[in-house]
């Protein structure tokens, strides 16, 4: 087969499809931080320790009451979710009208208090979580053996987060939502409610916070600290893609992905840090983010 | 102005008086040691309104350069010290130039992410034993008189740096070039169109802060004897932001104070509840952050100034 720069281009191009997958994970995760800084004005430290407790819900709900993957794809959304709204209810709303800085700081503390207990109540060591039976064996692409499981995620990904953008950008649900962030007093004097729009509006990104963590369960080993390291990759895509902008973060975390993936090819060491080299280019480029309005 | 002079003087005494009250001095530099790192954020953070999610990046390069030219190169403590310093300015001299590029959150999380790629450069280097750290680091000899590996002697070093670092931000901060900082923090378009050069102040207090905090971090490197990964990771980072917040960002004393309560109770809850301490950690930051958002010191002064007015 060809080779580009002595790779062979079957490798690459398995290497960009694992990409895409981390991509997808990327992208699922800025989403979620983009609908939750757009519409609430929060950002989210705690999103990765949400994306843990994701993964733990399908986890435990496996062990406790037999729930499989697909219940678990519903269920721990909804439960992270609910989880979301409570802290917002209780916790994030009393910062309402200070510098975003406050959220930032108070989600950092929530998010030392969730992967502390976590790593407390079931251990240091990851648990693996199976893979769905319907979804085992692999896709033959004629240039890789592409597991059935990566290519639903990728499947998956993308399509929650069009769902997204078309609810948010499209739909008269999203522009209630807008509304609420743009003018909320007046929004509350048409009759809507809303401080529950902002609550919804955090448990929903954290739902896919949530669902991240449930695609991601059977990929990796579910952990306390598996959101650690993500949520600050998350922070440099959503740096990159500008924070105000719902489908900069989808095609930002999709586009670091593959390029994550081409450096894994030509040179490994440097793919843990490619994400936030390609932030310092940004900034100094183009210092507003690629879809940034500043 | 009375009250501070006196609680510079209990502060003072305390501190000198600590080795013959019976506390182990090893605690005594780790706290005086993060007491500097929570200085020096403070003077980014509190007097130049910039919240920094990275410092421990310059807190832990300093303290692996200090233990590399102290093990690898038989480098004397004093010029080890500097250049851990050094190390640690040019690095907050090239994140700083990106940072400020933003402002707000977008500034904290470039730092974070910033200082994440400086961890994983610290783990795959080869200079810096990856998982292991550097361990066994000599502390030598003060100017070739006194010999560091007493605790005692040690103390005193780190206890002097510590007062000369307070001394040195306090200046800093009194100076024409801490007002205009400061002033920046109030109103960043106005002092842009009073024709100052924002930008420069700016990189200038993420500079100085950043050397600050290095200087602590290879301070720690020697005095407990070990650069490992846990000084370069977000968490230490955090703790700081906790300290200088629980304690009072843009107070003096602070954040000297927050850093004495976190090493404190992380040292002694630590045997009574092991691991939960992160999970108290994490709460006394969200309660910080939710009831008292002067800090300690900084409610105690508000409440002053209040009780004078009736």
């Amino acid at each position: 087969m060809t080779e580009i720069l002595g790779v062979p281009v079957a490798v690459i191009l398995g290497q960009l499809m694992l990409g895409l997958v981390n991509g997808s994970f990327y992208a699922l995760l800025s989403l979620g931080l983009a609908v939750i800084f757009g519409l609430g004005g929060v950002v989210n430290f705690a999103h990765g320790a949400f994306y843990a407790l994701g993964a733990f819900t399908a986890l435990l709900g496996m062990q406790w009451f037999g729930l499989n993957y697909w219940a678990a794809l519903l269920v721990a959304p909804l439960v992270v979710g609910l989880l979301g709204m409570l802290c917002q209810q209780l916790l994030l709303r009393r910062l309402a009208g200070l510098d975003p800085l406050y959220g930032l700081l108070l989600t950092f503390g929530l998010a030392l208090v969730i992967q502390g207990s976590l790593h407390q109540l079931f251990g240091a060591s990851g648990q693996s979580y199976p893979v769905p039976a319907a979804l085992t064996g692999a896709i033959n692409l004629h240039f890789m053996f592409l597991p059935r499981y990566r290519a639903w995620v990728i499947v998956a990904a993308v399509a929650t987060s069009g769902t997204v953008w078309y609810v948010i950008e499209r739909t008269r649900l999203g522009a209630t939502l807008r509304a609420a962030r743009e003018n909320g007093p007046l929004l509350q004097a048409f009759g809507v409610n809303v401080p529950l729009i902002v609550a919804a509006t955090f448990g929903g990104g954290v739902a896919l916070a949530a669902l991240a963590g449930v695609l991601s369960a059977p990929l990796v080993l579910v952990s306390s600290e598996m959101g650690t390291s993500l949520v600050v990759v998350v922070f440099a895509v959503v740096v990159i893609g500008g924070m105000g902008s719902i489908l900069g973060a989808i095609v930002t975390g999709l586009a670091l992905g593959v390029i994550e993936g081409f450096t894994k090819v030509l040179y490994p060491e440097a793919s843990n840090v490619v994400v936030f080299v390609v932030m310092a280019l940004v900034l100094i480029l183009r210092p507003a983010g690629l879809f940034g309005k500043e | 102005m009375r009250t501070t002079v006196i609680v510079y003087a209990l502060v003072c005494l305390f501190a000198a008086c600590m080795p013959l009250l019976g506390i182990y001095p090893v605690f005594g530099m780790k706290l005086l040691c993060f007491a500097i790192f929570a200085c020096a954020f403070n003077l980014l953070l509190g007097f130049g309104g910039m919240l920094s999610f990275g410092h421990a990046a310059f807190f832990g390069s300093a303290a692996y350069a200090t233990s590399r030219l102290v093990t690898a190169h038989g480098w004397g403590t004093m010029p080890a010290l500097l250049a851990g310093a050094v190390v640690a300015a040019l690095l907050g001299l090239l994140i700083g130039a990106l940072a400020i590029r933003r402002r707000g959150i977008y500034f904290a999380m470039i730092t974070l992410a910033m200082a994440q790629l400086v961890y994983f450069v610290c783990l795959e280097a080869p200079f810096t034993g990856g998982e292991n750290g550097l361990q066994g680091v000599p502390r030598g000899q003060l100017l070739g008189v006194v010999d560091l590996k007493s605790d005692v002697a040690m103390y005193y070093l780190v206890l002097a740096m510590a007062v000369a670092v307070f001394v040195f931000i306090r200046r800093i901060v009194n100076s024409p070039f801490g007002q205009i900082l400061m002033a920046i923090r109030e109103n960043e378009p106005r002092m842009i169109s009073l024709g100052y050069e924002i930008n420069r102040y700016k990189l200038l207090a993420f500079v100085l802060s950043a050397t600050l905090a290095g200087l602590a971090g290879a301070l720690k490197a020697l005095v407990l004897g070990f650069a490992t990964l846990a000084d370069v990771v977000q968490e230490t980072s955090g703790e700081v932001i906790l300290m200088t917040l629980l304690g009072g960002s843009a107070t003096f004393l602070g954040p000297v104070l927050g850093a004495a309560l976190v090493v404190t109770l992380q040292e002694y809850l630590f045997d009574v509840v092991g691991d939960w301490v992160t999970v108290i950690i994490g709460a006394v930051f969200a309660i910080c952050v939710l009831v008292f958002r002067r800090g300690i010191v900084g409610e105690l002064a508000a409440w002053r100034v209040l009780a004078r007015r009736r």
